[in-house]
């Protein structure tokens, strides 16, 4: 079931990705509506996180293309931001939470230009929004990794971008950011923005996505997640497993008794 | 005077080695500085064999060319060959230094260097080769007017870079993904380690450039949680090593480079015990009120 959008934000045709001549994602062809709250979803090594990197082109694809906004990614970086997992980086370097955040004024600045004084602001403004704004001073090495995840969505949100990649957001966060996250995600959506968000909680994903993408190496669905979450597609894309699918089984009975209040 | 121009010199070297050194720590590529420092030396003998002359700026370019060689050979070994990274480093720097130990055996009788000169360095002789005008005007040792202008280029360098320089450092899937390239940053800095490296090699050798790369970089980074701060430290480790340092080497009549680079490694120990924020003695005591 890959249902396609007209004026989609993202088009990926035809997309394969290996590593060392070994193929991680096979002939990916979907399109994302504008506006939207993406999920991707799909087992471990399913290629999630992959096809996101692909998207922005971090990846060399072996074949295929990514189009945003219908224009090559090079024109619209830009308006792209990026929330990379929490672990890819190194958090005793040497940077306070400030200037962590400020670095998404760096990519419209350009070469040569230092952070002014509208970039700062907006920096504050941000870490306002994730609810961090005491922290500014903070060294990066003393954050919980709730709250590491929140300063790298503030980095994000500094950078007003259009269109949002995030891997693996809630991995690891206490409940409050988990909630103060989405909460923000809604938001964005509100204002137009897209967001596609690599996950791996399928209870919650209904609640969260208004589209999901379900990936194991091939791409088994994408569409509105009332459609896509459905018993038969997720047994597609968790196949095999036996220990996951009745995991699964569970967690689709779970949903008509929520474990917890939303 | 002698003592000004040598501690002048090792403190120049001090300044554009541990600027750089700071970056290549804070990437884990500590042990790449050390293998450039020593790859470039096939590039400067060919620079020297093919120009015939000492002049500084052949052999920066050759060894700029080799010391890009020699992270593009890592790189492609530990990518393409899937060999370690640090096998791979290993396996580049030793191999390209041999080469250049080859050439200037063989061409010795044309060439004006020697093993020991590389390994060393003859720091002591810098006052002894001045730059005198035609008029006969005396401007100095020759190696210092090279090393500042150098020094002054890396600084320039790392101003005019910073933001992007600190942001491909800490976060590089970030950088890309909001259009900062990599690796013009990534090579510009193993560029920018290659001419250091040379310019300051002559004068104090293959040694004493390894240390300056690492220690002060690594002193400063115990001292301070602040990423500007700890540039600055780095540089004023480095040249309270080479003032300490020359007068060590004085007081003991040994060699002015060993002497150094000795100091450098007591700055880090001292720092390693006695730092405010990580220091040994101050975790130690931090941990004691938790043991009842």
């Amino acid at each position: 079931m890959i249902i396609q959008v007209e004026n989609p934000v993202v088009e990926v045709h035809d997309l394969t990705v290996s590593y060392d001549r070994k193929p991680v994602l096979w002939g990916i062809d979907l399109t994302l509506p504008a506006g939207s709250l993406v999920g991707v979803i799909g087992p471990n090594g399913a290629g999630k996180s992959t096809l996101i990197k692909a998207m922005m082109d971090l990846l060399p694809a072996g074949s295929g293309y990514v189009r945003i906004f219908d224009k090559p990614i090079a024109e619209v970086r830009n308006r792209i931001s990026y929330v990379p997992q929490r672990e890819s980086v190194d958090w005793d370097f040497p940077a306070s939470v400030f200037d962590v955040v400020l670095m998404g004024s760096y990519g419209k600045l350009g070469l040569f230009k230092r952070p002014r004084q509208a970039d700062k602001d907006a920096a504050m403004d941000a870490l306002q929004k994730v609810g961090m704004q005491s922290f500014a001073n903070r060294q990066i090495s003393q954050l919980s990794g709730g709250q590491q995840q929140r300063v790298f969505l503030a980095r994000a949100l500094a950078q007003n971008a259009d269109i949002y990649f995030m891997d693996e957001p809630f991995a690891g966060v206490d409940i409050a950011t988990e909630t103060a996250i989405i909460e923000l995600l809604r938001t964005m959506r509100e204002q137009g923005k897209t967001v596609i968000v690599v996950h791996h909680d399928l209870q919650s994903a209904t609640e969260y996505f208004d589209w999901v993408v379900l990936l194991n190496m091939r791409l088994v669905a994408s569409g509105p997640a009332d459609q896509v979450l459905t018993q038969q597609l997720l047994e597609q894309t968790y196949g095999g497993k036996l220990t996951v699918l009745t995991k699964v089984g569970e967690l689709l009975r779970k949903q008509e008794f929520p474990a917890r209040e939303s | 005077m002698n003592a000004f121009w040598i501690i002048l010199t090792g403190s120049l070297v001090a300044t554009c080695c541990s600027l750089l050194g700071c970056y290549l720590i804070l990437r884990r590529m500590a042990m790449v500085g050390d293998a450039i420092s020593h790859a470039v030396l096939p590039g400067i003998v060919i620079a020297f064999l093919l120009t015939g002359s000492r002049d500084s700026v052949p052999m920066l370019i050759g060894a700029g060319l080799l010391g890009v060689l020699t992270t593009f050979l890592i790189e492609f070994f530990h990518r393409y060959a899937r060999v370690q990274a640090d096998a791979s480093i290993g396996v580049t720097f030793t191999w390209l230094f041999a080469i250049g130990i080859i050439l200037i055996s063989v061409y010795a009788g044309q060439v004006d260097l020697d093993q020991d000169c590389v390994l060393y360095g003859e720091i002591a002789y810098v006052p002894l080769d001045l730059w005198i005008t035609e008029g006969g005007l005396n401007l100095g040792p020759r190696t210092v007017w090279t090393l500042a202008v150098v020094t002054m280029l890396i600084i320039l360098y790392i101003v005019l870079g910073y933001k992007e320089l600190f942001l491909t450092t800490f976060d590089p899937a970030y950088a890309a993904a909001i259009g900062i390239s990599t690796s013009v940053w990534y090579y510009s800095l193993m560029t920018a380690v290659s001419i250091t490296t040379v310019a300051s090699f002559e004068s104090v050798g293959a040694i004493l450039v390894v240390a300056f790369l690492v220690a002060p970089a690594a002193t400063a980074y115990l001292l301070t949680d602040n990423f500007k701060t700890m540039l600055l430290l780095s540089v004023v480790a480095g040249i309270l090593a080479s003032i300490a340092g020359y007068y060590l080497a004085v007081w003991i009549d040994g060699s002015i480079a060993g002497a150094i680079a000795t100091v450098t490694g007591i700055e880090f120990m001292l720092a390693f015990l006695f730092s405010p924020t990580r220091g040994i003695l101050v975790r130690k005591k931090q941990l004691q009120p938790v043991q009842h």
